[in-house]
């Protein structure tokens, strides 16, 4: 029988967990589906799907002849000159243009009063109607479009009309504005593309899921933790093996899916609506950078949240409500755009989603905002591997059923 | 050598151990033998220090468990009422992974591995991963993972609890051969017969106290009673949740 005496190779216990959980979850086909292709491959295919079919219908809207049902078309018959000559095809008119928008059966009704060339013939001045419903934003490029067409034509002909008294057209404008628009190609792509670090944080997630809900909630199901504790290694080091393994897995999911976003990135035809996108390896690099602590604090909730369950269904259902908190940073900066403070970005979640709005925008991180963001998410991520190392000191947590 | 002085759990009002004391001898095999629900898994998880108890103390080969649990854990080999393995590794896998916990050498860990496969006549399930195992073949790969360490002292829950007759044999050989050894083997149980047969000491425990510590022979004049399904039965009051 051999003594048991202090010996150096315990102290690789954590090396041990750590490739035992490796080895074990590679032969798993559901983890692995979850890390390495529905996690990281969703993502971008969703992506350049979703801004394939916007920019498509953009650009379509831009340059497509525009149909426009016109009621009294037959009173202003120069009007309707003007409006196909920039591509609307006026249409036959429609009894209710209420309802037509409402419906969606037409983007924007165009309707011409009877006075229409009474009124233009003495000079006063003549209203026409455009009927949209601005809630449908699909049709929102249309309404403009027709909006400017119609404004023009106004312009144009009271331009005339002074001329015609011998007057200069500056005398009625006497103000102009001159739009100086400051927006990058880069800072454009912006707005569409303000899900994107959601995505990178569900990919985090997705690829860890399943490492940690059988980190706690898994073993104790299949009874396997309360063996597993009754071997001579403090319970924080089966911890800390088993929370690195979950890191490796979600790391390798985000380096998965930042590899994907350079491709597809190609596909996306973003300059063709004055855009510029790049996801190649100076962002692929600095993402990896602002990730790296939120790779360590996603797999600690997650260890944490799936301590708290009984089971393993248990587990993942608290981990699926557990998704949806990263989402909140990216929805309000989608919805309520802020000015970004310095402090922002020590908070975990809100900083990487700040500093990969830079990223797109082309401004690039400044190291302050870097170092911030990883000091804030890091000293999270090991407060939160404390509180965890504490859960695991419990009694309760070992006892199966 | 395992020391337990008197050990006291609770568990909100319920008493689940309420001042347990004894000894198991190396060389020696000691039963722990009580109706369901009286404590012996309770009293086992303090000795293996997955839970501490409020009160008592525990002393493993002279290590006390409340100053050096690990030091505790060292000297046991566990084989716990919860015996879950890592259904995707096969079984010599799960025995290797508990032998590295221990900090064995890889040499050393092979034969140490391979003499248990041989001893638990388990060969033909060893590279096998272990889903879908029978009940007997998963208590097999539990225990040699439980001694792949060379324990002097050795702990086991219920070790029949769901094996068949030959397996419920080769168990008990299994047993005999590890107090041969020169082990301390502390086993709990609620069956009679494997316990009458088996120990050279029983514990009996109802209620979360000891009410016997004796020789089945010294048990049976004890009591007065012919034979040792009678004497349990007087020394515990009632035959529930006991099996012949």
């Amino acid at each position: 029988m051999s003594k048991a005496t202090s010996n150096p190779r315990r102290g690789r216990a954590f090396l041990t967990v750590f490739l035992k959980e490796v080895k074990e979850n590679l032969r798993d086909r559901r983890t692995l589906m979850s890390a390495f292709l529905t996690g990281p491959l969703l993502g971008p295919l969703l992506f350049v799907m979703l801004i394939n079919v916007t920019l498509n219908r953009e650009l379509e809207k831009a340059e497509k002849p525009l149909p426009v049902p016109v009621i009294g078309a037959e009173f202003a018959p120069n009007l309707l000159d003007a409006l196909k000559a920039g591509g609307v095809v006026p249409g036959a008119a429609v009894a209710d243009p209420e309802q037509t928008v409402r419906k969606q059966d037409a983007d924007v009704v165009l309707r011409i009063a009877a006075d229409y060339g009474k009124a233009w013939r003495k000079g006063e001045p003549v209203q026409v109607e455009l009927f949209y419903d601005s809630s449908q934003r699909d049709a929102n490029t249309s309404v403009e479009r027709m909006t400017r067409l119609v404004e023009g034509y106004a312009r144009q002909q009271g331009a005339m009309r002074l001329v015609a008294r011998g007057m200069s057209p500056s005398t009625a404008w006497p103000l102009q504005v001159a739009r100086r628009d400051q927006a990058t190609p880069q800072s454009r792509a912006v707005l569409m593309f303000a899900m994107l670090p959601y995505f990178f944080v569900i990919t985090i997630f997705m690829g860890g899921m399943y490492l940690a809900i059988d980190l706690t909630a898994g073993e104790r199901e299949r009874q396997s933790l309360e063996p597993l504790f009754a071997n001579p290694v403090p319970r924080w080091k089966i911890l800390c093996g088993k929370l690195a393994a979950i890191c490796a897995f979600s790391a390798a999911s985000l380096l998965i899916t930042l590899l994907a976003f350079a491709v597809v990135g190609q596909f996306i035809p973003a300059e063709k609506i004055g855009m510029e996108l790049d996801l190649g390896l100076h962002f692929a690099t600095y993402v990896s950078l602002l990730m790296l602590p939120l790779v360590l604090l996603l797999a600690v909730l997650q260890s944490m949240v799936a301590a708290f369950a009984k089971s393993y269904r248990e587990a993942q259902t608290y981990i699926s409500l557990l998704m949806l908190v990263p989402i909140i940073p990216s929805l309000l900066l989608s919805f309520m755009p802020i000015k970004a403070q310095a402090w922002m970005y020590a908070v975990p979640l809100l900083g990487q989603n700040l500093g990969i709005m830079q990223l797109l925008r082309g401004d690039g991180v400044t190291g302050e905002q870097l170092g911030l963001c990883l000091a804030g998410s890091l000293a999270a991520a090991l407060l939160a591997v404390l509180a965890t190392v504490q859960l695991y000191r419990s009694e309760k947590l070992a006892i199966s059923a | 050598m395992i020391e337990v002085r008197d050990l006291h759990k609770a568990f909100g009002t319920v008493k689940a151990v309420d001042g347990v004391s004894f000894i198991a001898r190396d060389g020696e095999i000691t039963g722990l033998l009580g109706p369901n629900g009286a404590g012996k898994t309770t009293t086992l998880r303090m000795l293996y220090t997955l839970m501490t108890p409020d009160r008592g103390q525990v002393l493993v080969d002279g290590i006390d468990a409340a100053v050096d649990p690990l030091g505790v854990r060292r000297q046991l080999g566990v084989l716990p009422d919860a015996r879950g393995l890592y259904k995707r590794l096969t079984a010599r896998e799960n025995i290797d992974y508990f032998g590295r916990l221990h900090g064995l050498p890889e040499d050393l860990l092979a034969s140490r591995r391979e003499a248990l496969v041989k001893a638990l006549e388990m060969d033909d399930i060893a590279d096998r991963r272990t889903e879908g195992f029978s009940q007997g073949q998963r208590v097999k790969t539990a225990i040699a993972r439980a001694l792949v360490h060379d324990p002097r002292n050795v702990i086991l829950d219920e070790p029949t609890n769901g094996l068949d007759v030959m397996a419920t044999r080769a168990l008990r050989q299994f047993m005999a051969r590890l107090k041969a050894e020169g082990r301390c083997v502390l086993f709990s149980s609620h069956i009679m017969q494997e316990v009458a047969a088996l120990c050279d000491r029983i514990v009996v425990i109802a209620h979360g106290r000891v009410v016997a510590d004796e020789s089945p022979d010294a048990l049976r004049a004890q009591t007065g009673a012919a034979n040792l399904e009678d004497a349990f039965v007087k020394i515990i009051g009632t035959d529930e949740g006991l099996a012949a």
